[in-house]
């Protein structure tokens, strides 16, 4: 068998870079270490406190009895044999909840066109998806609840369900919302630029239809939730696996009519998110209700059943893309049709309008492309609702546009990295906005391509691929080129009225022994966020890192968005440094005053007050501080020791931060059995400056994986009725260890400007471009055959299909229209 | 409906004598979260794929949520929280911290019992050999590739030790 070696990285282990030195830090500063985070032993030793591990004197149990059916009447529920079950106190339905509590239903202000239903949080007259909520069992044990719930007798009527999304669109569909009179929930089109035109003149055009299955988060804890009510004071203390614990304040403050400072919500230590614990979902709602009704502590944890058929779902797409290239090679115009299913009602607050705005805009942003269009239609559908996923649509535009330019090199027989490179946009173009309205500042799209070819070896790969091909081995290699939106400002959620916050608070303080205690806005579910914070604010204070405590995930605290689109470190990051800052004059100030000299003159070394001249030491930070809190008499009385600091930060001079990078797959198929192998994987990102390469690396790494299972494993089956049919984790697929590859990491540094840590985000980078790359791997692999696929994930199925050894497409959903077929032009 | 059978029981759990009246019915990992307090076992999916209740039961890694509590009559129970009282898997945590092997650490207690139990009679394997055992833990966060070094790094470090005491 012909075989070379060639260089590729993948087989390296180390941990990729130390970053360049932070020009804000002095040398030495523990800003860009690779640093372990200090709750990492905690976690690893059993000592975490998920919401579940949590237990109140007087607490009681949730079990919720949910819809056998995808939609359907309620005619009536009779709770007496659940009510009389030993154990039970109370049985509640809608009817109750809404004595209490307000219906939820998304309104965009500046969307006026996106219609919705109102959701309550348990259904009171008709339910439109599976598992949603329609009475809710409160017992002593879960255990009792849920045999109680059984026994909740539902008196059904069901209604005409509709799945496929486009058939939801078609004339004469059932209603998902009989009051919306359309399951269109929403529609736009982009334009710009002379698109027909452009296609008529093309040397090349290319077509593809892709078929994004939809995909469940299954982050490994499921929701949580406990929620203690005083009626005496009126306040409600609330316990959460959530991301964002002051828009939940917020949240049950208006639904349940309570003063907001007196609501309270923790979010402790969070078993993963990755968006699906950023909404609002009406069990929770209910769960806070019902200890409101109550006035005694209530738990409810999903279990994996529920958190299928409730969690919020994403990225259900069926897509026509078409590409449009002259003969060099050169994009003139691309125009795609993308038709989105986002399941039985707009997720509340934010919407479900997320991942289709994302991927009909962000789509080709990297490339310099004369003409663009796009027409997004979104259905509502009798599934579970959709929202937020790592990613948010833009693994969508990127596979997309990715597997368009692989298809145009191919009818070009241009090199795809050589074709990409002629199009991207050039280092004279930025600040630079896409056709499709993206605003990017500097990018670093030739690097990243470069310094990706190097490490992966790529030439070396393409002949190896090629002689392979002779001996019947068939590999292939994808590119994928991605932008990754982070950091938005106000411009995304308050033009649309909503109350989420892109702005981030830190508060810091020293205590008296000279250690800080330093809180912020966004919360942390094991990016390491807190870690980056400790080290921004240990460089700035001059302080050894374990001399800082940060902490999160309380409204009561620090105020702030929480964390979602990649904003941790970007906005919190800056608001700690600023924070620190301010932090340090305050106390070179008293020790100025001590010293009788001038604090421009001072400065802070490794717990010492110093002078900056000559590094001479004056004093120790630890007497300053003991000075501060206790010996005020000691120092002139204008000088009122402020050992405490508060800064903000939201992004002003951008809306958000764009980074970009490149990833490279490189997978075998075995054409007999249809399964795919995946030999390497490649990233090249910029982040701007990484504050700490070890955390950014394992983001980037698990990001990837995710990517990866979207495109080979996962995928959310219902049948015609609704029923969804990979309800488990036996039947719903997700990455495991043996089928993942080693993932080679490097970094190009380009930082966000107008900022003085020049930070972008980089949480969602790897599952933006690790889909996209897979799909071009996969097409490029079976170009031998002169087939390709287009149907997510790349089962053997759906492999064997396209090289027409199974001759059926598989029957895996049946009411999804199949790719497989027509899919050439 | 009848009230729940129950049956008395005695075990070891991290060292402790431990004699209880449990529902017939209920499953290991509950036993230890609900009536120990022993809330490093997690559940993640109660149906034994994802891993994250691995408990060891007479030194052997076992899905707590697969096992009842009786049939822990007479067994001996080691959880994550014994394991790193005693010290036994030190190496393994100090290196699951060291390279961010862990991210929201939810999977991380029952990712560590089961590589404790490649790690028990260390010998050479591949990196591809112990991704394979850690097949049946489920980690959403990290993309397994820190797991896999920490774990190989420990590894190469007890066959070293193994080699020196000889
Ligand atoms: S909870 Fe036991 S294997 Fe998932
Ligand atoms: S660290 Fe979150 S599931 Fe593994």
């Amino acid at each position: 068998m012909p075989s070379r070696a060639c260089l590729r990285g993948g087989s390296r282990r180390e941990p990729a870079i130390a970053s360049a030195r932070h020009p804000a830090f002095p040398a030495g500063s523990p800003v860009g270490e690779g640093v372990a985070r200090p709750s990492a032993l905690r976690l690893a030793s059993g000592r975490g406190r998920y919401t579940d591990d949590q237990t109140l004197p007087r607490m009681v149990h949730l079990a919720f009895v949910r819809s056998p059916m995808a939609h359907a009447r309620i005619r009536g529920i009779d709770i007496a044999a659940a009510l009389a079950f030993p154990g039970v106190v109370r049985v509640v339905t809608g009817a109750d909840i809404a004595t209490v509590c307000k219906p939820m239903q998304v309104t965009l202000a500046h969307l006026p066109q996106h219609v919705s239903a109102e959701q309550w949080p348990i259904a009171i007259a008709e339910i439109a998806f599976q598992g949603e909520p329609v009475a809710a069992v409160v017992a002593r044990s879960r255990r009792e609840a849920e045999d109680a719930a059984e026994l909740v007798a539902v008196d059904w009527e069901e209604l005409p369900a509709v799945v496929d999304p486009i058939a939801a669109l078609a004339a004469g569909s059932p209603m998902v919302h009989s009051s919306l009179g359309s399951n269109l929930a929403f529609s736009a089109r982009f334009e710009n630029g002379e698109v027909d035109r452009a296609f008529a003149a093309a040397a090349a055009v290319v077509e593809h239809r892709f078929d994004f299955g939809r995909v469940a988060c299954v982050a490994l804890e499921s929701r949580a939730i406990i929620a203690d009510y005083d009626p005496t004071e009126r306040s409600l203390l609330v316990r959460q696996s959530h991301q964002s614990p002051h828009l939940m304040q917020t949240m049950f403050a208006r639904h349940l009519g309570l003063a907001e400072h007196r609501v309270r919500v923790i979010a402790g230590d969070v078993g993963g998110a990755f968006g699906s614990k950023l909404h609002v979902y009406g069990d929770e709602i209910a769960t806070a209700a019902i200890a409101v009704l109550l006035g005694r502590p209530v738990k409810f944890t999903a279990d994996r059943l529920e958190a299928f058929q409730s969690d919020a779902q994403a990225r259900e797409f069926l897509a026509t893309g078409r590409l449009a290239a002259d003969r060099d090679g050169r994009i003139l115009a691309i125009d795609v049709d993308l038709v989105s299913g986002i399941g039985g009602y707009s997720i509340y607050p934010r919407s479900s309008l997320g991942d289709g705005l994302q991927a009909a805009t962000f789509l080709g942003a990297a490339y310099d492309i004369a003409a663009f269009r796009s027409q997004l239609r979104v259905a509502y559908q009798n599934k579970v609702p959709s929202g937020a996923l790592r990613g948010v649509g833009q693994p969508i535009s990127c596979s997309i546009v990715e597997q368009l330019i692989d298809l145009a090199a191919g009818a070009l027989d241009i090199d795809p990295a050589e074709m990409r490179r002629r199009n991207y946009l050039r280092q004279g173009q930025f600040p630079a906005t896409s056709k499709g309205g993206l605003k990017m500042t500097e990018l670093s799209l030739v690097p990243c391509l470069d310094r990706i070819l190097e490490l992966m070896d790529y030439r070396c790969l393409r002949q190896q691929q090629s002689e392979l091909r002779e001996a019947g081995i068939h590999r292939g290699i994808g590119f994928a080129t991605f932008l990754e939106q982070t950091a938005p400002g106000a411009g995304l959620y308050g033009p649309g009225g909503l109350p989420i916050t892109s702005q981030d608070s830190c508060i810091i303080r020293f205590e008296p022994s000279g250690t800080v205690r330093c809180e912020i806005g966004c919360s942390d579910q094991g990016q390491g966020t807190l870690t980056g914070i400790a080290q921004i604010v240990a460089a700035t204070l001059g302080i050894p890192l374990d001399d800082v405590a940060v902490s999160a995930g309380d409204s009561a605290g620090a105020q702030g968005g929480g964390a979602w689109a990649s904003r941790g470190l970007a906005i919190s990051g800056e608001a700690a440094h600023a924070a620190a800052r301010q932090l340090r004059r305050n106390l070179l100030t008293v020790a100025a005053a001590v010293l009788q000299g001038n604090l421009e003159d001072l400065d802070i070394r490794d717990r010492l007050i110093v002078d900056v001249a000559d590094g001479r030491e004056r004093l120790s930070l630890a007497r300053v501080c003991e000075i501060a809190y206790y010996c005020q008499d000691l120092l002139p009385p204008e000088v009122t020791p402020e050992l405490s600091a508060t800064s903000h930060f939201t992004p002003r001079t951008d809306p958000y931060f764009i980074a970009n990078g490149i990833q490279a797959c490189h997978l075998e198929i075995d054409a007999e059995t249809g399964w795919i192998k995946l030999l390497d994987h490649w990233i090249v990102d910029d982040c701007g400056h990484v504050i700490n390469p070890l955390l950014v690396d394992d983001q980037l790494r698990g990001g990837i994986v995710q990517g990866l299972g979207a495109a080979l494993f996962e995928r959310c089956v219902y049948d015609e009725q609704g029923q969804q049919l990979t309800a488990t984790m036996a039947d719903y697929l997700v990455p495991m260890a043996a089928e993942m590859p080693d993932i080679t990491i490097a970094h190009v540094l380009t930082p966000q400007p107008g900022t003085a840590l020049g930070i972008k985000g980089v949480g969602e980078a790897g599952t933006i471009g690790a889909t996209a790359a897979v799909w071009c791997a996969v097409n490029d692999a079976l170009r031998p055959f002169g087939v390709r696929v287009g149907r997510q994930p790349f089962s053997p199925e759906v492999i064997l299909t396209a090289l027409g050894v199974i001759p059926t497409p598989p029957v895996v959903d049946p009411v999804n229209p199949n790719d497989e077929e027509g899919d050439m032009q | 409906m009848d009230a729940v059978t129950r049956a008395t029981i005695t075990l070891s759990v991290n060292g402790e004598p431990i004699a209880a009246t449990v529902p017939v019915r209920q499953h290991l990992v509950d036993f230890l979260r609900e009536d120990l307090g022993l809330t490093g076992s997690h559940l993640g999916c109660e149906h034994g794929v994802c891993g994250a209740c691995t408990v060891r039961v007479d030194g052997i890694a076992v899905r707590g949520c697969l096992m009842l509590t009786v049939q822990a009559d007479g067994r001996r129970i080691e959880t994550i929280e014994g394991l790193s009282e005693s010290g036994a898997i030190a190496d393994l945590q100090a290196e699951f911290v060291a390279r961010n092997a862990l991210q929201c650490g939810f999977c991380t207690s029952g990712m560590l019992i089961t590589a404790a139990a490649l790690l028990e009679r260390p010998r050479a394997m591949s990196r591809g050999e112990i991704r394979e055992h850690l097949s049946g833990n489920y980690c959403r966060c990290t993309g397994y590739q820190a797991i896999v070094d920490a774990v190989a790094s420990v590894l190469a470090g007890r066959i070293a030790a193994g080699a020196g005491d000889r």
